[in-house]
């Protein structure tokens, strides 16, 4: 089991957005969340991350069978897990290179392995633009400043793929893409996922999952999982939206 | 995140120390007898003393200014010691007999005085309390030609220099704080660059308080003959006491034609604890006069200390294609409160300047931009052009900008860009999900915010600076 929530229950300002909800996430496997604006969706995806907004009052988020609650959110990036955001912050006066290698850095660090100096990274960064199918002037530029909405989250993959993370939680990474950066973005998706990967997409649409096939469909409604289906479920909703789900 | 960015910023100032030694004081108070008391002290010739009583008179008729964003406590001018210095048993030869105790100090601040030890490129004027204890290099720059020594020697060796140039940037009675420096300064550096000199060291004074009691009130000038150039680096700490300390300087830099001076400041006098108690203030008049055709004055300053910050290096582009430049990072954490910037004033044709301030404020501090770009009626083709970035961090701190811009001029060309930017909780969770500490955060984001500055200063103190910085924001979180 890459990922356990067991009964969690979240506040932010002792207001509750997480209810007791539960989910297991296996190796090799894609989840994807779906449900209305406001159902908790994004919320769960930062408070896996760690972000500190967010109190865990009850439950546990267990990752490789060990408790994460604990971990500051840079420790729970380098045990692999990894939030590619909804919207991708700009940092100005750092260089995209800078910031991607003293994560890569940062990392490899962590795990005992060596770190590279700036012209190795370029080589192990090219590679991977590749996947995003970008150029190298990226990363002279600073970190997603005057990005457009398809080069954000392309850099938001392009990280995905640097840091090689076990978990990958992808929120809203399909919104407000064209056909042709959904249709890239999605490869790039593809070509990282192996059996030893695991991945949770949070979508609203399904015509994201048309490229990139869940094993699971989670419709998550009021801070909770109200129902969980296969990858032809999203049809259905697609269809028949959420509210029949409540009756 | 806020409890982490906190124990961040307020790393405890690391020069807080203080040095016991055998000193020679007079009493504190200001009044003709003691300013009489202070140049007999430093055996001044009349023209000096005179300069003084002068300077005295004019204060006296001054008020405080009051036109800073600043809120400044009243301050008790007969309660401040006007001269405090090591006491020498008699007159030293070479360094290695300053006393071991100062020696120490300055080594513990990173500045070595010995002759095995110093620095090999720069040639440092270390100035403690009152008085300057010692310069190093400074045979190896005679031979050049090159003058570089305390003010007071130079008032002494070389009277016909000093009473010809002293005060003719900055004069007497240019400010408040100017007057009360021309009265009762003590010690400072003098550099005198002759005709078709490069000097070849960098030119450095670092500066000292360590008295409780003692005000500094320092005075630097440089001279730049025809063709000639130097580099200037200034430094500066002081212990940490409860009790605020006055620190008002007047800098005087004269360019001649096609000469260039470059003036490097990291300040980080005691900025006070973190509910406001202590720390200097300081209170400075900078200026320089590019008097010749085509010569160039350059201010670079890294202001990280003090209480209080009230300081606007000037450029006077009097000579035909002349430049000023004025670069600047003001950091303000706690409570403290700056009010900086520069004044650019264009008299010659063709003449060109550059301003690019960036102030960095958090906790509860206050941090304003000041500045003033005035193109007088007769200088064609003048050029200015000013940036001004504020950085905040947290939500309890303060950005200004004042910039006032005058041209009289309708050939001429005024530039003006200001932005003011946050570091959010969300740039640093960006960070930390990425697996980037907060300490290495919030450095490259301040290092690319100041990356404009720190390119312009010098080599060894560029590093020094980006240091400072990680200083005053970084420490271990627990």
């Amino acid at each position: 089991m890459i990922l356990d929530i067991r009964n969690l229950e979240v506040c932010v300002n002792d207001i509750k957005i997480i209810n007791n909800l539960n989910l297991k996430i296996k190796k090799g496997e894609i989840h994807a969340i779906m449900g209305p604006n406001g159902s908790g969706k994004s919320t769960l995806s930062k408070v896996i991350a760690g972000h500190p907004n967010y109190s865990v009052v009850a439950g546990d988020i267990l990752f490789e069978e060990e408790s994460i609650l604990d971990l500051e959110p840079e420790t729970r990036s380098h045990i692999g897990i990894f939030l590619a955001f909804q919207y991708p912050i700009e940092i100005p006066g750092v260089s995209n290179e800078d910031f991607l290698r003293l994560s890569y850095n940062a990392n490899k660090k962590f795990n005992n392995a060596k770190e590279v100096d700036p012209i190795e990274f370029f080589t192990i960064v090219t590679e991977k633009l590749q996947l995003v199918e970008m150029d190298s002037t990226f990363l002279t530029r600073n970190v997603n400043e005057g990005f457009s909405g398809g080069e954000k989250k392309r850099n938001e993959i392009l990280q995905m793929a640097l840091l090689d993370s076990k978990l990958s939680i992808l929120d809203e990474t399909d919104s407000g893409l064209d056909i042709d950066a959904l249709r890239t973005i999605s490869s790039g998706i593809n070509n990282f996922m192996t059996k030893e990967k695991s991945i949770i997409l949070i979508t609203h649409y399904q015509r994201l999952l048309d490229y990139i096939k869940p094993d699971y469909i989670h419709v998550m409604q009021k801070g909770k999982i109200i129902k969980t289906g296969n990858s032809e479920f999203a049809k259905e909703l697609e269809i028949k939206g959420y509210e029949w789900l409540n009756k | 995140m806020n409890k982490n960015l906190n124990s961040l910023i307020n790393e405890p100032y690391k020069y807080g120390f203080s040095t016991k030694i055998d000193k020679e004081t007079i009493n504190k108070g200001l009044n003709e007898n003691i300013i009489r008391l202070l140049s007999q002290k430093k055996e001044e010739p009349e023209f000096m003393l005179n300069f003084r009583l002068k300077a005295f008179k004019i204060w006296k008729q001054f008020t405080v200014p009051n036109w800073a964003q600043l809120k400044v406590p009243e301050i008790e001018y007969q309660d401040i010691v006007y001269y405090s210095a090591p006491k020498l048993k008699e007159k030293i030869k070479s360094l290695d007999e300053v006393d071991p105790e100062i020696l120490k100090t300055f080594e513990k601040l990173g500045i070595s005085l010995t002759e095995q030890k110093r620095l090999t490129n720069v040639a440092v004027d270390a100035v403690f309390d009152s008085v300057s204890v010692g310069t190093t290099y400074q045979t190896e720059l005679k031979e050049q030609g090159v003058i570089f020594c305390s003010l007071s020697e130079a008032v002494k060796d070389y009277p016909n220099l000093i009473e010809k140039f002293l005060g003719t940037v900055v004069p007497i009675g240019d400010n408040y704080f100017s007057a009360l420096n021309s009265a009762v300064f003590t010690d400072g550096s003098f550099c005198y660059i002759p005709k078709n000199v490069r000097c070849p060291l960098d030119l450095s004074t670092y500066f000292r308080i360590n008295d409780q009691q003692s005000g500094q009130f320092e005075r630097t000038l440089i001279i730049a003959e025809e063709n000639s150039y130097v580099s200037y680096l200034e430094g500066c700490t002081a212990p940490q006491y409860d009790k605020n300390q006055l620190h008002a300087a007047v800098v005087e830099l004269i360019a001649f034609d096609n000469a260039e001076i470059k003036y490097s400041t990291v300040q980080n006098w005691y900025s006070g604890n973190k509910d406001g108690v202590g720390g200097i203030y300081n209170f400075v008049t900078k200026r320089g006069i590019c008097s010749g055709d085509n010569s160039k004055i350059s201010w670079t300053q890294v202001e990280t200390g003090s209480s209080i910050t009230w300081k606007y290096p000037s450029c006077i582009l009097l000579g035909d294609n002349s430049k000023g430049e004025f670069y600047s990072v003001a950091l303000t954490n706690n409570f403290q409160q700056a009010d900086t910037g520069s004044k650019m004033v264009h008299i010659g044709i063709n003449t060109n300047s550059r301003i690019v301030s960036k102030g960095i404020s958090t906790g509860n501090s206050k941090n304003s931009y000041r500045g003033l770009v005035n193109i007088n009626r007769k200088a064609n083709n003048s050029r200015n052009y000013s940036q001004c970035d504020s950085l905040l961090i947290g939500n309890k701190s303060n950005a200004n900008t004042f910039p006032f811009i005058s041209v009289h001029n309708s050939t001429s060309k005024v530039e003006h860009e200001a932005s003011t930017s946050k570091i959010g909780e969300d740039q640093i969770f960006y960070f930390l999900q990425r697996g980037i500490s907060i300490e290495n955060a919030i450095g490259l984001m301040i290092s690319g915010f100041c990356k404009d500055v720190f390119s312009e200063l010098p080599l060894e103190f560029a590093a020094e600076a980006d240091k400072l910085l990680t200083l005053k924001l970084e420490g271990s979180i627990g």
